[in-house]
């Protein structure tokens, strides 16, 4: 693969939010009530928005032709450079809640910084979502407060829930080779900077909602270079199926 | 505009042409209104129209693009262009009065305040749009399209859609 920086860094936001938007559209028809049907489904709308416009940023500057669709529904699973948390099963309504908050605390500061960055068009798109994900982290956190503060089942599938999808809360922060002439340029975001400000959100809403914040033990990553669980494989399936069984079907 | 024509009176025409497409969700707002329509350029004899989504994954634009382009044509602009722009973002300060004056009458909240870090995170005074009174509260913070959220008003009991401050 000789993908220039900036097609890689795109990619790896394209398909973080493609991934997290089609893991929330698989709650649409199976939520406890209508309101939240109706916000799962919103949500992944936004996300899915906001991957279209970086994929067809990034068939730009890959220059070969290849358009949202193909790079959404034509890749393997290995060519997918999103975060390992977003590929995570939904596991029920607190774990998704939990993963859409790890998620909103660290994808809004970091698109307010991005809408500020050189490149034109990721300003573009990053000053668009960061409006968007407000309202994720409000209503996510809202929700984790009155699971986490709730009865004593939905505190302990909530706190379940946390320890089990914290290990994967490191990669958001990492850069590799990818990232340093980017950020250097001003065009990228270094996303440890942004810490500080993820650990202030969620240790507000973790106590209010009376949930333990767990200790970083191993942390996994790798997504950002194409090492994946072997969920994406079974997302993959369900997403690009109607394009890898009748290629360039339109409708 | 440097490419916008020398002609003004043409260019209203076609930009009163393309303010007279609704929102599909909202048929009472025109595009216009809503401060989606952001520009109307006219190159060479082609009405090119400029619009930017309210939200990225808003599926009404591509039905908005469509009858942009047949507004336009009808009223005798041939092969028009309708071109999407993200940037500036949309807010709903764009949104005229006379916009917030319809979808009151229409039954939804218009939005309240001005957008920013504080409209999103503080709580929102919304005056119900049936009764008028502020004794609101909001049921969920995603309604029937992303550009809304669902409230109820506790004088008269209705629930109602609110536009959310964005």
């Amino acid at each position: 693969m000789t993908d220039t920086p900036l097609l890689q860094y795109t990619l790896r936001l394209a398909d973080t939010a493609l991934v997290l938007g089609h893991r929330l559209s698989e709650w649409v028809g199976h939520s406890p009530v209508i309101e939240e049907d109706l916000a799962f489904g919103n949500m992944g709308l936004d996300l899915i928005g906001q991957a279209r416009s970086l994929y067809s940023y990034a068939g730009e500057i890959e220059g070969k032709g290849r358009d949202e669709d193909a790079l959404a529904y034509l890749r393997d699973a290995p060519e997918y450079r999103n975060i390992l948390l977003v590929e995570q099963p939904n596991g029920d309504f607190a774990a998704t809640m939990l993963r859409q908050l790890l998620y909103a605390a660290f994808a809004h500061p970091y698109f307010e910084a991005l809408a500020r960055s050189k490149d034109a068009m990721l300003a573009a798109i990053a000053a668009k979502s960061v409006k968007e994900m407000a309202y994720h982290l409000r209503h996510s956190a809202e929700w984790i407060i009155r699971l986490g503060d709730g009865t004593e089942e939905s505190h302990r599938r909530a706190q379940e829930s946390l320890d089990e999808l914290w290990p994967y809360t490191a990669e958001m922060f990492e850069t590799d080779q990818v990232e340093p002439a980017l950020i250097e340029a001003g065009v990228a975001i270094d996303a440890a900077s942004l810490r500080a400000t993820w650990d202030k959100t969620l240790d507000h809403v973790l106590s209010e909602a009376t949930l333990e914040r767990p200790r970083d033990g191993y942390m996994q990553s790798g997504g950002r270079i194409g090492h994946h669980s072997e969920h994406l494989g079974h997302i993959l399936s369900e997403l690009q199926f109607l394009q890898r069984a009748y290629p360039g079907a339109t409708w | 505009m440097a490419t916008t024509s020398a002609d003004p009176t043409l260019r209203e025409r076609a930009w009163a042409a393309a303010a007279s497409v609704c929102d599909p969700e909202i048929p009472v707002l025109g595009i216009a209104d809503l401060g989606v329509l952001r520009d109307i350029r006219i190159e060479n004899g082609v009405v090119e129209a400029i619009i930017t989504p309210t939200y990225s994954g808003c599926p009404a634009m591509n039905m908005i693009a469509l009858e942009i382009e047949v507004a336009l044509e009808n009223a005798g602009f041939a092969r028009p262009k309708v071109t999407t722009v993200l940037s500036p973002a949309w807010t709903t300060d764009w949104m005229t009065e006379a916009g917030k004056a319809k979808l009151r009458e229409y039954g939804i909240a218009p939005p309240a305040a001005k957008a920013g870090r504080r409209a999103l995170f503080g709580e929102d005074k919304v005056a119900c749009p049936h009764c008028g009174s502020a004794d609101t509260t909001r049921i969920s913070e995603f309604g029937s399209t992303a550009c809304k959220a669902l409230w109820r008003c506790k004088a008269c009991a209705e629930p109602f859609d609110y536009f959310k401050c964005i």
